[in-house]
C-alpha cells in the first residue's frame, strides 16, 4: 500500500475545498444581500419599507413602479370623489392613496439616455481601442513604449479630479448636458483601458493569419476585418463590458455636467427622494431597472470578463 | 509558373542586416529550397519575395516584371506558413476556399476549385470539419490547399514541415515534391534540415549570416562545397577538416600533411605559405594499413549498415564511414587513406574553397 500525501499541491484536500466553498459562499452572500435587499423593498408599500425592526417578507405591492413611472398630485377628497372613476389598475392604486397621476414622470427618458450614453461611449472607446490596440501590435510605432504610458497615465488620476477643467471646457464648447458631451467625455476616460486590454488580445493573434489573407490577395484593411477581427472578438466583448460598466456607473461627472436632457439613471435615482417625501421603493424600483441589464450582461458574459481578467497572467 | 529573380536584395532591421544583398534566379517550374541555421536571413528573403517585408535595397523580378514595391496582394504568389495559419473560425472547405473569395469568384467555382484542391491532396472527407480537430498533417494538407487553390505563380513556403514530427514529415517531403510536379509550380522552399532540402531540391541554396555561401545542385552542394561552411553544414556528419601548412602551387596534384604526402585534384591556383584545410566526407576515408597518414580510433558510432569511426589524427579528427562488420578497437592506431578525387582544399582564413580539377568535373561533367 502506498501512502498518499496529505498535502499535496496539485490536488487540494477534502478539508480545504469546505472551507474555500464556504469563504467563496460567505463573500456570495454579503455581495448580493443588498441587491437582493434593493430588489424586495422595490415590492414592498412604503410603510413597510420603513417599518422597524426591518420587515423581510411582507405584503407585496407594486406601488413603489406606479410611482416610479409617474407624477402624481395629492387632493381633496372633495375633488378625488367628483372625478369619474379610475380606467386603469394603477389608477386605482394611486387614487387609494388620496392621489391623482399628473403624468409620465421622467424616468424613461432617463433610463433611455443611459442606454444611448453608456452603449455609444462604449461602442466609440472600443472601435477606438481596436484600431489603436492593432497598430500598436503590428506596427513599428515611433515611441510606442511611450505612447503606451500616456494612454496609461490617463487612469492614474482619478477622473473626477479634472472635474473643473472638464466642466469650463464643456461650458466653453456647449458639450454641459447633452448626450453627445457625456459620450465624448466617457469614451475618452474608457479608450485607455480599451487600448491596453485589446492590445493583449490582438498580441495573442498571430501575424501569419493577417499575412497568410494578404498573400491571398486581401488588402490589410480587407485582412483586419476577416482574419483579425472574428479572432478579437471575445476579447472585444471583454472589454466593452468593463467599458460600458464604467459609463453605466458613473456618478460624479453625470451630476456634475446634466441636469435635464442629458441626465442618466445615476443622478436621477437620488432625485427621486426628494419629490415626493422618501419614496423608497420607488428608488428600490429605479435602482433594481437600473442594475438589471447590466447584471445580465455579465452573468451572460461571465466566461468572457473572466478571460479578460485573467488575461495577461500567462503571457509566453 | 513563373521565374522569379532576385537582384543584391538587401534587407537591414535598425542596426542589424539580416540579409546582405543576394542574388539568386529560380527558374520555371523548378523546386529551390533555401537552406541554412536559424537567423541566417532565410524567411527575411522569402518574406521579401512574398512582399511581407520590403527589400531595403536591390530588385525582385516575377516573370521579368519588377515587383519589389508591389504588395503581397498583387503577386500572385501564395505562401505557407510554418505555423499553417488556417483561419480557426472557418471551416477547411472555407479556409481552402478563402483566397478565391476575394477575387469574386462565384459559389459555384469556389466550390468546384476547392473540391478538386481537396482532392488533390485527398482531404476532400474532411471538408466541413473544424480546423481546431485536424491532425499536423491534415491541417498541413488544408494550408497546402488555401495554396494551390488559386494556382499562383509561385508557392513560397516557410519550414512547412517544422511542426510535424519526423515520421510525418518524410510522408510530407515525398507528397510535396510529388505535388509541385503534378501542379508544374515553381516552389522555394525554406528549411534548416538538410535530409529536407537534399531530398526535395531541384537546385539549394545555402545561406548564412545574410549571404548566400553556394548555390547548386544538391549532388554540387555535397561533392563540391564551395566553402567551409556548406562543408560543414550539409552532410551528417560533416566533412572533416585536416590542417594543413604549406605553399601551393597550380599544377600540384597532392599535399604533405605530417610528413606523409596526400594525393588530391589537380590546383587550379597558386597560393603562398599559409593555412589551408583539406576537407574529406566520412565516405571517401578507409583504412589502409600502409598509409603514412596515422591516427587513433577514439570512438565509434554504429548505424546499422555503416559505422562512424573517429580518428583522431596529429592534424585534425576525421570521421570515417565504414561498412559495421569492419572490427574497430577504440585505441588502436590506424592508417588513413582519402579517396584522392573527392578531396577539397580550403582557405582557413576566408573560408573558400581552392579552385581545382573538382570544379572542373563540376563543369565538364
Amino acid at each position: 500500500m502506498s501512502t498518499v500525501a496529505a498535502h499535496s499541491v496539485a490536488e487540494p484536500s477534502q478539508l480545504a475545498k469546505t472551507i474555500g466553498g464556504m469563504l467563496v459562499a460567505t463573500y456570495a452572500i454579503i455581495a448580493i444581500l443588498p441587491l437582493l435587499w434593493i430588489f424586495l423593498t422595490s415590492f414592498k408599500t412604503p410603510t413597510d419599507s420603513i417599518s422597524y425592526p426591518p420587515k423581510i417578507i411582507s405584503e407585496s405591492s407594486v406601488e413603489g413602479y406606479v410611482n416610479l413611472f409617474t407624477t402624481r398630485t395629492r387632493q381633496t377628497p372633495e375633488f378625488l370623489a367628483s372625478l369619474p372613476p379610475p380606467q386603469t389598475w394603477y389608477e386605482r392604486l394611486v387614487r387609494s392613496r388620496n392621489m391623482v397621476i399628473a403624468g409620465p414622470s421622467k424616468v424613461v427618458p432617463r433610463f433611455i439616455n443611459s442606454i444611448v450614453i453608456g452603449f455609444g461611449s462604449t461602442f466609440l472607446a472600443v472601435c477606438l481601442g481596436t484600431i489603436a490596440a492593432y497598430a500598436f501590435s503590428r506596427f513599428r510605432v515611433p515611441l510606442a513604449d511611450d505612447l503606451l504610458f500616456f494612454i496609461l497615465s490617463t487612469r492614474m488620476m482619478p477622473p473626477i479630479a479634472v472635474a473643473i477643467p472638464i466642466y469650463l471646457m464643456f461650458r466653453n464648447l456647449g458639450l454641459t448636458d447633452t448626450k453627445l458631451g457625456m459620450i465624448l467625455l466617457y469614451t475618452a476616460v474608457n479608450v485607455s483601458l480599451a487600448v491596453w486590454l485589446l492590445k493583449g488580445f490582438i498580441d495573442e493573434i498571430p501575424r501569419e493569419y493577417e499575412e497568410a489573407a494578404m498573400v491571398d490577395g486581401y488588402s490589410r484593411l480587407q485582412a483586419f476585418f476577416k482574419v483579425v477581427l472574428p479572432q478579437a472578438i471575445t476579447g472585444i466583448a471583454a472589454t466593452a463590458i468593463f467599458c460600458l460598466i464604467f459609463a453605466w456607473n458613473e456618478y460624479a461627472f453625470a451630476v456634475l455636467l446634466t441636469s435635464g436632457d442629458a441626465q442618466t439613471m445615476p443622478p436621477f435615482i437620488p432625485f427621486i427622494i426628494g419629490e415626493g417625501g422618501q419614496d423608497w421603493p420607488a428608488v428600490a424600483a429605479a435602482t433594481t431597472l437600473f442594475f438589471l441589464p447590466i447584471l445580465l450582461f455579465t452573468v451572460l458574459l461571465r466566461r468572457h470578463l473572466l478571460r479578460g481578467i485573467t488575461f495577461g497572467a500567462v503571457r509566453k | 509558373m513563373a521565374e522569379i529573380k532576385l537582384e543584391s536584395v538587401a534587407k537591414t532591421f535598425g542596426a542589424f542586416s539580416a540579409v546582405k544583398g543576394i542574388s539568386f534566379t529560380v527558374d520555371h517550374g523548378s523546386f529551390f529550397v533555401i537552406l541554412g541555421p536559424s537567423g541566417c536571413g532565410k524567411t527575411t528573403t522569402l518574406r521579401m519575395i512574398a512582399g511581407l517585408e520590403l527589400p531595403t535595397s536591390g530588385r525582385i523580378l516575377l516573370d521579368g516584371e519588377d515587383v519589389t514595391a508591389l504588395p503581397a496582394s498583387a503577386r500572385d504568389i501564395a505562401f505557407v506558413f510554418q505555423l499553417f495559419a488556417l483561419y480557426p473560425h472557418m471551416n477547411v472547405r472555407q479556409n481552402i476556399g478563402f483566397p478565391l473569395r476575394c477575387q469574386n469568384f462565384s459559389r459555384a467555382q469556389i466550390r468546384k476549385s476547392v473540391q478538386e484542391a481537396a482532392k488533390l491532396l485527398r482531404i476532400d472527407h474532411l471538408l466541413d470539419r473544424r480546423v481546431g480537430g485536424l491532425s499536423g498533417g491534415d491541417r498541413q494538407r488544408v494550408a497546402l490547399g488555401r495554396a494551390i487553390v488559386r494556382r499562383p505563380k509561385a508557392f513560397l513556403m516557410d519550414e512547412p514541415l517544422g511542426a510535424l514530427d519526423s515520421e510525418f514529415r518524410r510522408l510530407m517531403c515525398g507528397e510535396l515534391r510529388e505535388l509541385h510536379d503534378r501542379i508544374d509550380a515553381t516552389s522555394i522552399y525554406i528549411t534548416h534540415d538538410q535530409l529536407e532540402a537534399m531530398a526535395m531540391a531541384d537546385r539549394i541554396a545555402i545561406m548564412n549570416q545574410g549571404r548566400v555561401e553556394q548555390i547548386g545542385t544538391p549532388q554540387e552542394i555535397y561533392d563540391r562545397p564551395r566553402t567551409m561552411f556548406v562543408a560543414d553544414f550539409i552532410g551528417a556528419p560533416p566533412m572533416s577538416f585536416l590542417d594543413v601548412h604549406t605553399a601551393l602551387r597550380q599544377g600540384d596534384r597532392a599535399v604533405t600533411i605530417d610528413g606523409a604526402s596526400v594525393e588530391m585534384p589537380e590546383l587550379f591556383e597558386d597560393r603562398p605559405e599559409g593555412k589551408f584545410a583539406l576537407g574529406v566526407r566520412p565516405e571517401n576515408v578507409s583504412f589502409a594499413d600502409g598509409s603514412p597518414l596515422r591516427g587513433q580510433v577514439i570512438g565509434a558510432e554504429y548505424l546499422g549498415t555503416t559505422q562512424i569511426v573517429t580518428v583522431r589524427s596529429a592534424n585534425g579528427q576525421v570521421k570515417a564511414r565504414l561498412p559495421s562488420g569492419k572490427a574497430v578497437r577504440v585505441g588502436e592506431t590506424v592508417g588513413l587513406r582519402l579517396r584522392p578525387d573527392k578531396l577539397s582544399l580550403f582557405d582557413t582564413t576566408s573560408g573558400e574553397a581552392l579552385s581545382s580539377a573538382l570544379d572542373a568535373g563540376a563543369r565538364h561533367g
